[in-house]
């Protein structure tokens, strides 16, 4: 298992934004974490990228709980925010020379190309971040996720905002990733699941209401449209 | 936390903040020593840099918060805090890479100044006649000084994502912990602790490095206090990380 999360609960003030949520995520998939605005998904992320610390309960990644061992749980994590922050006045060779230098990469010049290679990013790599076009800036922020060649990737919206074309080479970058890797990412597009989930979390006003491989999840609800079974989850009733 | 250090130095050259900050301090301290009449050293009479080592604090009072008010505030108005915080870095990676990188400007900035005191030194009617300990003295002080004064500017940068709200209470703490202290001293109800009050400003310190005596009572307070400013910022940075 690379990640397991146990009841954890995150509460803001007086609001709860995540109550009591438990899954596990293993490597070599794409788990998809779908759910409404404001349901808890980048909240979640957030807990198990240490950015912020749970009000309770636990979370694990690669064995190493996030708020004890918070150090080695972001050596073994990659994780692209959402909406994509970079820093926009440097080079994307420099950003990811940054990355290196943090991570204490040997050999960061051998790195850098293969990760501008991995993401399509050849014509663009003398470039600065800030005059990048919004698909090859999501590229640059995956490419800085996966620079350490982290065992989890946690992606929140990867492909938001992006033409049909840029989404297609991110999903077919991401599920290649996959392949060695555990993937969470989250997204409000119900075919980005269908094309690359083998695990769905569909998770609504901070508790999970769905967690199953996108074939049982389709059974369980008489072959319905991953659409429908999320209105049916999720949505007021709106029939 | 070197990476961060040289990140931030290539940040502050390519973003032209070393290069102004450098240019107004030249050019005021250079009109103010060599061409405004009534500090000038050539009407001065002395050889001395004197007036160089009285504005160099105020001017450090403006400058040194224009360059530390981005460093915090900036990273977390644009998000990209979030990619330091959740790459394996401490607290203290980050805040003593920044503290350090724009030390090092302050540092840079004062370097060209050493100009003066080889004018000065070949200018006197006889030639070497400067007292060079006081100068020494004075370049710790002023070194020390800044690094006061970035502590303070990192800290308030890290209070929140507006950087003119950074600036300005920089501003402030600067000028405050710098004579502010001396000013309350002269309160007359408060004349029983005015010793006390005057100790606990940077300028009584700074006056006193500045004559050549480097007291270990001075060095102690400049470290506590940058430590002091240093730990807040830290402690700012790890409760409220969003």
């Amino acid at each position: 298992m690379s990640i397991v999360v146990e009841n954890l609960s995150k509460t803001y003030g007086e609001q709860k934004a995540i109550n009591g949520i438990s899954f596990q995520a293993l490597p070599g998939s794409v788990l998809g974490f779908l759910g409404p605005n404001g349901a808890g998904k980048s909240t979640t992320m957030k807990i198990l990228t240490c950015f912020i610390p749970q009000t309770s309960g636990t979370a694990r990644v690669c064995g190493f709980d996030v708020s004890t061992d918070s150090m080695e749980v972001r050596r073994h994590i990659g994780y692209l925010p959402e909406h994509n922050p970079l820093y926009l006045e440097m080079y994307v060779r420099e950003a990811l020379g940054f990355i290196g230098a943090i991570h204490k990469i040997d050999q960061p010049e051998k790195r850098i190309n293969e990760v501008i290679e991995l993401c399509g990013l050849g014509d663009e790599q003398n470039k600065k971040l800030g005059a990048l076009s919004k698909g090859y800036r999501q590229r640059a922020g995956l490419a800085q996720a996966i620079f350490a060649d982290p065992k989890v990737l946690i992606l929140d919206e990867p492909t938001s905002g992006l033409d049909p074309n840029q989404v297609i080479a991110i999903r077919t970058l991401i599920r290649d990733l996959a392949k060695t890797k555990t993937v969470i990412l989250s997204t409000h597009i119900m075919q980005e699941v269908e094309a690359i989930c083998e695990q769905v979390i569909i998770i609504n006003k901070g508790k999970i209401v769905a967690d199953d491989t996108l074939s049982d999840l389709r059974l369980k609800h008489n072959n319905k449209s991953l659409e429908n079974i999320f209105i049916e989850l999720t949505g007021s009733h709106v029939h | 936390m070197i990476s961060i250090l040289y990140k931030e130095i290539s940040g502050f050259f390519t973003s032209l903040v070393a290069y102004m900050t450098m240019a107004a301090f030249l050019l005021v301290t250079g009109l103010f020593l060599w061409v405004f009449p009534d500090s000038s050293i050539l009407d001065y009479g002395y050889a001395g840099l004197d007036s160089f080592f009285n504005i160099a604090p105020y001017l450090f009072i403006f400058l040194i918060p224009a360059i530390t008010m981005r460093s915090l505030a900036e990273e977390k108005k644009d998000g990209t805090f979030e990619l330091l915080a959740t790459r394996p870095l401490s607290d203290w990676d980050i805040v003593l890479g920044k503290f350090l990188a724009s030390l090092a400007i302050v540092i840079l900035t004062l370097l060209p100044t050493l100009i003066y005191y080889f004018s000065v030194y070949q200018l006197g009617i006889t030639r070497g006649n400067i007292d060079t300990g006081a100068v020494i003295g004075s370049y710790i002080g002023l070194i020390l000084l800044g690094s006061a004064f970035t502590s303070i500017g990192l800290f308030t940068s890290s209070l929140g994502k507006n950087q003119i709200i950074a600036f300005t209470v920089a501003v402030f703490l600067c000028f405050f912990t710098f004579s502010g202290f001396d000013s309350i001293s002269s309160i007359i109800s408060l004349q029983g602790i005015a010793g006390f009050l005057t100790g606990l400003g940077i300028n009584q310190h700074y006056q006193s490095i500045s004559r050549g005596v480097l007291d270990t009572r001075d060095l102690i307070y400049f470290l506590s206090f940058t430590a002091l400013f240093l730990m807040l910022t830290k402690t700012i940075l790890g409760g409220i990380k969003w």
